[in-house]
């Protein structure tokens, strides 16, 4: 307890992060609040509550359909990437080859180039070709950025395999596809899992590359929810609000999946945990 | 057919000794996969970019540099990307600090720290509309307590996007701060104490020079979030002047003109941007200390 007495750089630390709360909690509570008001101006708390709002969202944005959508994207984001993405982390991971620190460049520049960049000119190219404004467009561009993100954190993973397990499977006459398949196939799973929920994650809340590349039929739950805000004066803004609050507790849910997976702490140095 | 025999595994000894060897062809479909739609499109936008509507090759970027309305976009990105990006890696320096030691609701607190990530650019901008807005509880509050007698002006301005910026960012950074500063064996620390060394010199010898390559990285990743504000900007700033970002400018000419050739070359100015920024950090954290940084296991 000395120690707290001693360092008042903790309190004010604290106070910060307090602070930060109080007022994350306002800008939170302030939208789910107006979602289930009836009608709030300028008072303290709305002057009735109700749910029809959530009905009105769900009807009015037609959202069974967007969710469906925004589903059937990430799951094949996620399939595509991971079946793309473990080989190649694989080859990373257990050769050194002329040039790799170029195939590492590739595969590091679509993370470090803001979405919206390459998203000008791949929506373009998917406009000549007649994909733009489908959900086959909106995958592809989707798999720009999940496919790296796999390749870059599956590599650290597999490095961290022992080698010599496969050289034992390979000595017991193994082939390469059963030693994928039996032996690095369960090892992996729990870093496949981890990284197809963060794909998951991303590809959900990917904002710029859906919204440039998708037509009407082809709306993720981000893009939608964002449309529905910039076509203001058309919805209630509750709607809008009902709307958003659906759209942050189903991101909430997949966080959370993924936190009982990976460690967040642990994503760039892979450390024991103290027990 | 003898020679070719004799040749082949000869060949595949030789590159399979300098690392070549089946297990590459692993990396093909990856690379299909950038190649097609990372790589094509952006050469494809480059020479776009030079084949433009009306003039010669460079009319484009003549455009953009003689229209200040068009130019002073990268100032407007930079006055806001930056300060959001120092923002986020500085506040998360000393909260990372505290909570990586062994914190009772270390965990809970972690996780509240991540909550932000799911809220969305949408939510956030609704929120701090609704919060920070004349009628909001903040200016309630703040007025009740005498702080000040009018309402503060926070949205559909610079502060607003920053705020956004900050909301949505801090988490990111402050979840690789902490996991980089995990990294580093907290008995360097307890050495430095035995010889002597205080709280302070402990952070600015020890801890500070070993976390800033990480500090690098956690930089650039931000600023990357940070620097592509489309949707923030344009739902709590003032998206025709104050936070005309860039991308704004890139979206409205490809998108509501039809000018792919210009929206293309906006775009190219934001990547030259974006990688100038990123090549001086990186230049910098070549500078520093990055060998062993104690990691635990």
């Amino acid at each position: 307890m000395t120690g707290w007495v001693a360092r008042p750089g903790r309190w004010v630390v604290w106070a910060v992060v307090a602070f930060f709360f109080v007022n994350l909690a306002g800008v939170v509570l302030s939208v789910v609040v107006d979602s289930f008001g009836t009608q709030w101006f300028g008072t303290w708390l709305p002057d009735g509550f109700t749910t029809h709002w959530y009905a009105d969202a769900w009807r009015e944005f037609g959202l069974s359909d967007v969710l469906l959508t925004t589903a059937v994207v990430a799951l094949v984001v996620i399939a595509v990437s991971v079946a793309v993405g473990v080989p190649a982390a694989y080859a990373l991971a257990r050769r050194s080859f002329p040039g790799k620190r170029l195939v590492m460049l590739l595969f590091v520049l679509p993370i470090l180039i803001p979405p919206i960049t390459y998203g000008i000119p791949l929506a373009t190219v998917l406009y000549k070709v007649h994909l733009a404004g489908t959900t086959t467009g909106v995958i592809l561009a989707n798999l720009v950025p999940s496919v790296p993100f796999v390749v870059l954190t599956m590599t650290p993973f597999i490095e961290q395999i022992d080698p010599k397990i496969e050289a034992a499977a390979r000595m017991s006459g193994a082939r390469t596809a059963s030693v994928f398949t039996r032996i690095l196939g369960p090892l992996l799973l729990p870093g496949i899992l981890a990284a197809s929920i963060l794909v998951l994650v991303r590809t959900v809340g990917m904002f710029e590359l859906t919204f440039l590349t998708a037509g009407p039929d082809s709306t993720t739950l981000v893009v939608a929810l964002y449309n529905s805000v910039f076509a203001a004066g058309i919805r209630a803004n509750q709607s809008v609000d009902a709307m958003a609050t659906i759209y942050t507790a189903s991101m909430l849910l997949l966080l959370l999946v993924a936190l009982r997976f990976v460690n967040p702490t642990q994503l760039v140095t892979r450390i024991r945990e103290e027990t | 057919m003898t020679a070719v025999t004799t040749a082949r595994p000869a060949l595949r000894h030789r590159l399979a000794e300098r690392g070549i060897d089946r297990t590459l062809l692993l990396l093909v479909p990856g690379l299909l996969v950038i190649a097609c739609l990372f790589l094509y499109p952006f050469l494809y936008g480059l020479q776009l970019s030079f084949a433009p509507r009306r003039g010669g090759v460079f009319a484009n970027y003549a455009r953009f540099f003689g229209d200040p309305y068009l130019r002073d976009t990268v100032w407007t990105t930079l006055g806001i990307a930056l300060p959001a990006t120092f923002i986020n890696v500085l506040a998360s320096i000393p909260i990372a600090y505290v909570l990586r030691g062994r914190v009772r609701g270390k965990r809970l607190l972690t996780a509240i720290l991540v909550v932000p990530i799911t809220l969305g650019t949408v939510l956030t901008a609704q929120g701090l509309i609704m919060y920070g807005g004349p009628a909001g509880w903040l200016n309630k509050v703040l007025t009740v307590l005498g702080i000040t007698d009018q309402p503060l002006p926070l949205i559909h301005n610079y502060t607003g996007v920053l705020l956004s910026l900050v909301i949505t960012g801090f988490p990111f950074s402050f979840l690789l701060t902490l996991s980089y500063l995990s990294g580093i064996d907290p008995s360097l620390e307890k050495a430095a104490a035995t010889l002597g060394a205080n709280g302070v010199q402990r952070f600015r010898r020890i801890t500070l020079p070993l976390l800033a390559p990480g500090l690098a990285i956690t930089f650039c990743l931000s600023f990357v979030m940070a620097f592509s504000v489309f949707p923030s900007a344009q739902l709590v700033g003032d998206p025709a002047n104050e936070t005309r970002v860039i991308s704004i400018a890139a979206y409205h000419a490809a998108f509501e003109e039809y000018d792919y050739s210009m929206g293309s070359a906006v775009a190219m100015l934001m990547a030259v941007v974006m990688l100038i920024v990123i090549g001086l950090v990186m230049a910098w954290r070549a500078t520093l200390y990055r060998g062993a940084t104690g990691g635990k296991g």
